[in-house]
């Protein structure tokens, strides 16, 4: 068993990195471009799982807390009906504190 | 549909499956297996979960805790498949999944995705405009229902627990789980008596 701290508890205002490594080279990625730089609500940890951006390509993986993010529809598209969310699995590396 | 393979794909195959098998991989028993596994799934497993969630609040329990326990009770092996996870509609909350990325899909309990679940259009739009894509189904949610969309992004695999419908009291699993269709468990219908 690898041990892991999930850093985010439940209730905790995250933003998702604007980041966009497809722009650098070839990659694997699992972190939808539409929540890119967004600001959710951690659900729920999820556990932890070997980072599939690197499973992809064979390279020794890292153990990640995974996690149950909840976003606002409109907060994304600025369209739909206030109060209707996504809940999307996000890993750890992308998440920061919301300011 | 069923276009006969082309022989150099069936050679590929066949030099692939060798490999990892030479590399001590995997055996041809094993992939044999595993295809068997997911031939013999169908949403009949998702559904009769269902029916013992309404029916047996300890199931209820443990399938919103551990959506892959709760399958093995069923006599389900999870051995290798994904974890599964099972969100709770609610009064006033619906669930309808969608993998944007690809098309992630709990084939132990549902069996193999349609054709419509893996389609660009259905991927694109399930997430932008729900309710758009709920009308198209002639779905009707009760009024002030929200909608939460749940991208299937990463390890789990999700599927719906919808609320019993009413008009069933009474009813035992069986007749509960043939309300239960696979597109209840995706959420794109709501089940009714």
């Amino acid at each position: 068993m690898t041990s892991y701290t999930a850093h985010f508890t439940p209730g905790t205002r995250i933003r998702v990195k604007a980041d966009y490594p497809e722009t650098r080279g070839p990659c694997h990625i699992r972190t939808p471009h539409y929540l890119r730089g967004r600001e959710g609500v951690v659900e729920r940890p999820l556990g932890a799982f070997r980072n599939p951006e690197d499973l992809a390509f064979a390279r020794p993986a890292a153990t990640i807390p995974l996690y149950h993010v909840r976003f606002d529809q409109k907060g994304i598209w600025n369209e739909g009906e206030a109060g209707d969310t996504v809940l999307v699995e996000l890993y750890e590396h992308w998440l920061e504190p919301a300011a | 549909m069923a276009h006969a393979p082309h022989p150099e794909n069936v050679a590929l195959l066949a030099r692939f499956t060798a490999a990892l098998a030479a590399a001590g991989l995997v055996t041809e028993d094993q992939i044999a297996e595993q295809i068997a596994r997911t031939d013999r799934a169908s949403p009949r497993i998702g559904a009769a979960m269902v029916a013992r969630a309404w029916t047996d609040a300890g199931y209820h329990a443990l399938m919103l805790k551990d959506g892959s326990a709760a399958a093995e009770a069923m006599g389900i092996s999870m051995v290798g498949a994904p974890p599964l996870g099972v969100l709770a509609d609610a009064p006033g909350l619906h669930h309808l999944v969608v993998c944007t990325l690809c098309s992630c899909y709990p084939r132990a309990v549902l069996g193999y995705p349609p054709h419509w679940y893996k389609s660009a259009a259905y991927r694109a739009r399930a997430v932008r405009d729900p309710r758009g894509v709920l009308a198209e189904w002639g779905t009707t949610l009760p009024e002030a229902t929200q909608i939460r969309v749940v991208d299937s992004t990463a390890d789990y695999r999700w599927m719906v627990l919808p609320t019993r419908p009413e008009g069933t009291a009474g009813w035992d699993e069986a007749r509960l789980a043939a309300l239960v269709t696979r597109d209840v468990l995706v959420g794109t219908r709501l089940p009714t008596a």
